[in-house]
């Protein structure tokens, strides 16, 4: 009965510190929201955007990677889906009886079918995560029913990567080919995409994404669907003998993770003003990879952390040092791997704040080894006697 | 479990698993009584973790069939053959490392094991309830918060063996669950297997002697993947043919 009531106050001390975190990160982000846009120039804020629809892709790979131990290199093709679905849309914004102008460079004059559904606002909506989070679940469960795991499914992610990369370079007749779609010059709702009113309203809704994607990978994480995720990345065949069927799982995973990077292609989209199929670049799917590995992996706060702290590295050194910033982003790599196998946040959440609280004299010294006073079995017993 | 105690809970015909020609198991026919506790010895290379293969669903058998409380299990995959009733523990203890004691068994004892339900489900009172249970039947209830990472070999033994009664499965398959032990470990392990034997079958697999001679009430001998012979302890260790090939060295170095 006392583990009984142990348990009880464990969960309530849980829920406050739940709601501590929700208040913090609410906090955050309305500084972000009111401050940032008071203190940087519209160019500024722009970037700055961009790098937090960066970061609500890392979230949805950290959410595959750190939890669940699928690393995928192929995000690139969900982020720009969800571009793609965005940036139709804007194209489509024309007197009725047009096309997008680049079609008649190739002779086409009639609308690809596929296109007739973005002209309906909800429907793009929709398609920004509900296309990839299809295309990612079934490629997922192609390869998960087949059990397919670890640098096999690695691969695999990359090659369609490159499936995709070379089938959307190649159709210039579909979706202009390598050329991308502009966004910049059209408009939603009547207003110039690339106007500063409208690139502070798509900022402040990053952010707004941010936050609810965070709070979807909090809510997936905590709790017996999160602690499976967990019990498949460190021991698959345990689940599989518990008489959990891993595939349903990871295919869920990894079609919300590809519906998360959905949104965060066609945030980054807009933001940046085109759309072309180098966001389906070998190097770029990486990079996200490098932004998790930074922050910290299965730490959710920590693919944040990194991807802004990456990126914002890669803004100042590539503007004071051009053409020099690989080499950092390479060494940072190599650093993080070597030295820091936790990330960033990693690094301070088992390392750095303990530290901290001891060299303050918050942590209780032990006097005792092995350290009695901490042993679980040896305070029970104490409990006991007492009473 | 205990009403009809004649029937057959698992039963084992003709049972052949090759690899690429070596066979693993051949002709094997095995079977034994709802609520038996049964121990499998046999030298290195018997057959004896590939039998347990073949039961949970990791290996599918080459020829002849295996029946779960009268069931054929060929077609039916492990989650869905555990869900049926069948627990495992492997050989080297397999928990969750990065997660808490009572998080490991909450897992195991989740009797909703579809996604969404899983997903969206609360753990129950009762659920609450057999963990609390469990943890004191495996005696891990002061380290319940902890780390399953930072227990020792002999809990995280008894974890996993929690862990499956957790799932509460009518069969216990259970590999070489003292390994590495102590000899204080090794005697808790064998209390808590007898206990549990009053209300599960149970097929242990064990290499060690004195351990076996603790639990066993019936032994089966492999032997280069056929059934050797059968019977309870004192039969199988007077067999010569038991001697010649397995227990001969083991009588002659407590000689």
């Amino acid at each position: 009965m006392n583990a009984e009531v142990g348990n009880f106050a464990k969960r309530q001390q849980q829920k406050k510190q739940q709601i501590i975190e929700l208040a913090i990160a609410i906090g955050l982000a309305l500084v972000f929201a009111i401050v940032m846009p008071a203190l940087l120039s519209a160019f500024r804020l722009k970037l700055l955007g961009r790098f937090v629809a960066l970061s609500i892709v890392a979230l949805g790979l950290d959410l595959i990677w750190g939890y669940t131990g699928l690393l995928s290199l192929g995000h690139g093709i969900f982020f720009a889906l969800g571009g793609y679905a965005l940036a139709m849309h804007l194209k489509l914004q024309l007197p009725e009886g047009q096309i997008p102008e680049f079609f008649t460079l190739y002779g086409v004059t009639e609308l690809p079918w596929f296109w007739t559904p973005f002209y309906s606002f909800p429907l793009t909506i929709v398609a920004i995560f509900v296309i990839p989070a299809i295309v990612a679940g079934l490629l997922g469960y192609l390869v998960f029913r087949n059990r397919i795991k670890g640098v096999y499914f690695s691969i695999l992610t990359q090659a369609a990567l490159l499936v995709f990369f070379n089938f959307f370079n190649g159709q210039q007749k579909l979706i202009n080919g390598t050329n991308g779609l502009k966004t910049d010059t059209e408009t939603i709702f009547g207003v110039l995409v690339g106007s500063e009113g409208a690139q502070l309203a798509f900022y402040e809704i990053s952010l707004l994404g941010l936050l609810l994607v965070y709070f979807l990978c909090r809510w997936l994480t905590t709790g017996r669907f999160g602690r499976l995720l967990v019990a498949i990345r460190d021991d698959e065949t345990r689940v599989r003998f518990t008489g959990y069927d891993p595939t349903g799982y990871k295919v869920l995973v990894f079609a919300i993770s590809g519906a998360i990077a959905g949104v965060a292609g066609a945030l980054y989209t807009v933001q940046t003003g085109i759309i072309t199929p180098s966001a389906m670049e070998v190097a770029f799917s990486i990079e996200m990879v490098i932004w998790v590995a930074v922050g910290g992996r299965a730490t959710l706060i920590g693919a944040i952390i990194g991807t802004l702290l990456v990126r914002l590295g890669q803004t100042f050194l590539s503007e004071q040092f051009p053409e020099v910033w690989l080499f950092f982003q390479g060494a940072l790599f190599l650093l993080v791997v070597t030295v820091l196998p936790n990330g960033i946040f990693g690094w301070a959440r088992d390392w750095g704040i303990p530290k901290l609280r001891s060299l303050l004299g918050l942590q209780e010294q032990l006097i005792t080894y092995p350290a009695l006073e901490q042993d679980p079995e040896i305070q029970q017993e104490r409990e006991e006697l007492e009473r | 479990m205990s009403e009809q105690t004649t029937e057959k809970i698992l039963e084992i015909d003709n049972l052949t698993v090759s690899f690429d020609g070596f066979k693993a198991l051949n002709d094997l026919n095995f079977s034994m009584n709802v609520g038996e506790l049964r121990v499998v010895i046999g030298p290195n290379g018997a057959g004896k973790t590939t039998f347990l293969d073949v039961i949970t669903g990791k290996v599918k058998p080459t020829e002849g069939k295996v029946y779960f409380q009268g069931q054929n299990l060929r077609p039916y995959n492990e989650h869905q053959i555990a869900r049926m009733g069948i627990g495992r523990k492997f050989q080297t203890p397999r928990v969750y490392l990065n997660l808490t004691v009572r998080e490991n068994l909450d897992l195991a004892s989740n009797r909703q094991k579809g996604v969404f339900r899983t997903l969206l489900g609360k753990p129950t009172k009762s659920d609450r309830r057999t963990v609390n249970g469990l943890l004191e039947t495996i005696g891990l209830t002061a380290k319940a918060e902890l780390q399953a990472a930072l227990l020792s070999h002999g809990e995280k033994q008894r974890l996993e063996i929690g862990m499956l009664v957790a799932q509460s499965p009518d069969l216990l398959l259970v590999d070489e669950p003292v390994a590495g032990l102590t000899d204080e470990e090794t005697e808790n392990v064998g209390n808590l297997l007898l206990a549990l034997a009053q209300s599960h079958s149970i097929v242990v697999i064990e290499h060690d002697m004195e351990f076996v001679r603790q639990i066993a009430r019936t032994v089966s001998v492999l032997h280069q993947g056929s059934l050797l012979c059968e019977g309870n302890m004192d039969e199988v260790q007077n067999d010569p043919r038991v001697i010649e090939v397995y227990l001969g060295e083991q009588e002659e170095e407590a000689a």
